[in-house]
């Protein structure tokens, strides 16, 4: 029975593998009446969920007059048209949560290279 | 005839081909067979009757249906595989002949449908989760009156409570249909229906899908 439902599960997207902490630039396609374009979001990585056809990230960047942004996007979706890994970070956890309490030099995450 | 029998698989969404994410409901529907038709001549009421889910034999050969029902699948010359669940169908025209099997592609994708189920039982349940009471205040000096339902009537005037006034009790359990709902994925290979919304019940629970009462014809 289960199998009914892998029947509809999208194929895998190519993208570099994501982890909690990664600065990425997510290009998405945007639809606007019958204009397509590209919008590219830029930020952190604050949360990574699986399962299949429903698997999501969300990224956090800070907008101007320092507000904070967050975005959640489908991992399969067809209207993400790349992403790019611009740094990975140090973390400890799995849910980034906290950054939203942090502010200026408190909100950075120390690099981790690879 | 647009019907057919199926079982709840679960919830998952898909993308459409512009990118949006449609939430669907996955049915295993079919294969199903013609049991019996009725006909107003004979039964007083036009239908019909059919069966859903083959059988396996026990481990010693022997059929796990009761011979009764056995017999209502093997007469005359009539000769169906072991069915778990017979249900019938309402029809103003019997486009089928006994025996005859159908599957999923009796729809198509866009069609409008209704499903049948069994919801999920609540067991006894109060009057906010039956009947969508307001809560009660939490602070002001009450106590223990958070999720009580208030009044349920006057005083001496009728002096007795009013039938049919709503009150807590057993809540679902019961079958429901849900009206309209459109068809995404038809796939007759793998006995795949998938429907845009939810459907009544659990997971594993049996559905009875049927063409739209409201919509019959695709607009």
């Amino acid at each position: 029975m289960t199998d009914l439902m892998k029947a509809l599960e999208a194929p895998e997207r190519d993208f570099p593998e994501l982890h909690p902490g990664d600065t990425v630039r997510v290009h998405v396609r945007i639809v606007e009446g019958n204009r397509e374009r590209i919008q590219v979001f830029n930020g952190v990585v604050i949360r990574l969920r699986r399962g299949g056809n429903e698997a999501n990230f969300t990224v956090r960047r800070i907008a101007s007059h320092g507000i904070g942004v967050e975005r959640t996007f489908l991992l399969r979706s067809p209207r993400i048209e790349k992403i790019e890994v611009l740094r990975h970070a140090k973390v400890r956890r799995a849910q980034l949560y906290y950054m939203r309490e942090r502010r200026g030099k408190s909100a950075r995450l120390k690099e981790r290279r690879v | 005839m647009k019907g057919i029998i199926g079982k709840k698989v679960g919830m998952t969404q898909i993308f459409s081909e512009d990118g949006q994410a449609i939430p669907v409901t996955v049915i295993q529907a079919g294969p199903c067979y013609v049991t019996q038709i009725r006909t107003e001549e004979k039964d007083g009421y036009a239908a019909v009757q059919l069966g859903f889910e083959e059988l396996p034999p026990k481990r010693n050969g022997s059929s796990r249906l009761t011979k009764p029902k056995r017999g209502h699948l093997k007469r005359g010359n009539l000769d169906l595989p072991d069915l778990r669940y017979l249900r019938e169908f309402r029809v103003k025209e019997v486009d089928v002949e006994e025996g005859q099997r159908l599957t999923a592609d009796v729809f198509e994708t866009g069609d409008r449908i209704d499903v049948i189920g069994t919801s999920k039982g609540r067991g006894f349940a109060g009057t906010v989760k039956r009947h969508n009471f307001n809560r009660q205040k939490k602070t002001h000096g009450q106590s223990d009156r958070e999720r009580a339902p208030g009044s349920i009537g006057s005083t001496s005037t009728p002096g007795r409570v009013l039938k049919g006034t709503r009150m807590a009790g057993r809540m679902g359990g019961e079958r429901v249909t849900v009206q309209n709902l459109e068809v995404v994925v038809v796939d007759a290979d793998k006995n795949l229906l998938a429907v845009r919304g939810s459907v009544p019940g659990s997971k594993g629970g049996i559905l009875l899908i049927k063409e739209s009462r409201k919509n019959r014809r695709e607009r």
